[in-house]
């Protein structure tokens, strides 16, 4: 299963869960993909729009530089 | 039909940004979304015309110095990523003297207020 990073810091809401949706519409059901944000909303959403849609959360962190590193895995 | 119908008729940012904001989110989280454009919104739809668009206060005006991703950008993501619907209103398109070949790509077509109206029969309509 392939894994991907998308770098979204810098952006604001709702780029960063814009640019976690565009590259998933091109990865397969399995892959990984990490997004980095230094959105502390989009942080909160993208989790809820993953449930919502029904991919998978794998993990949620911030570093101690504060980007979030949200990791998604394609279930459909 | 079900679903989030937004009209956008002011042309300031803040307005423009969060009408693309909700109508991005919900076409994305598999809401049905169609957008009515008319008035002082509707001119950025034109092809050739500008599509910045003037701040009203503080946070537009912040917008502006930060990086926060276009309002027209993130109309092209509800209408790419979620399937959005934008229609540009006939009225408008009448006074202004614009034909449909002129319209930006991401404008489905025409649309009449008493169709559009028609369609939002039971459903949330948001203006802005």
């Amino acid at each position: 299963m392939a894994e991907r990073t998308v770098d979204a810091r810098g952006s604001f809401c709702p780029g960063p869960l814009m640019e976690l949706i565009a590259n998933m519409k091109s990865m397969q059901v399995g892959d990984t993909l990490e997004l980095l944000s230094t959105d502390a909303g989009s942080a909160a959403d993208v989790p809820e729009w993953v449930k919502k849609v029904g991919h998978e959360m794998v993990d949620t962190q911030q570093d101690s530089e504060g980007t979030w590193h949200i990791k998604v895995r394609k279930a459909k | 039909m079900a679903g989030l119908f937004i009209i956008c008729l002011s042309g300031d940012r803040e307005r423009l940004q969060f009408a693309a904001m909700a109508a991005s989110v919900a076409a994305v989280s598999g809401t049905e979304v169609q957008v009515f454009l008319s008035m002082n919104a509707f001119p950025y739809f034109i092809k050739g015309q500008s599509k910045e668009a003037p701040a009203e206060g503080a946070v537009g005006k912040a917008m502006e110095r930060h990086q926060v991703p276009p309002f027209y950008q993130i109309f092209e993501q509800a209408v790419e990523l979620g399937d959005a619907k934008i229609w540009a209103c006939s009225m408008a398109m009448d006074v202004m003297g614009i034909k449909e070949g002129e319209l930006e790509s991401i404008v489905a077509g025409p649309m009449g207020l008493t169709k559009f109206f028609s369609d939002a029969e039971g459903s949330t309509i948001l203006t802005f």
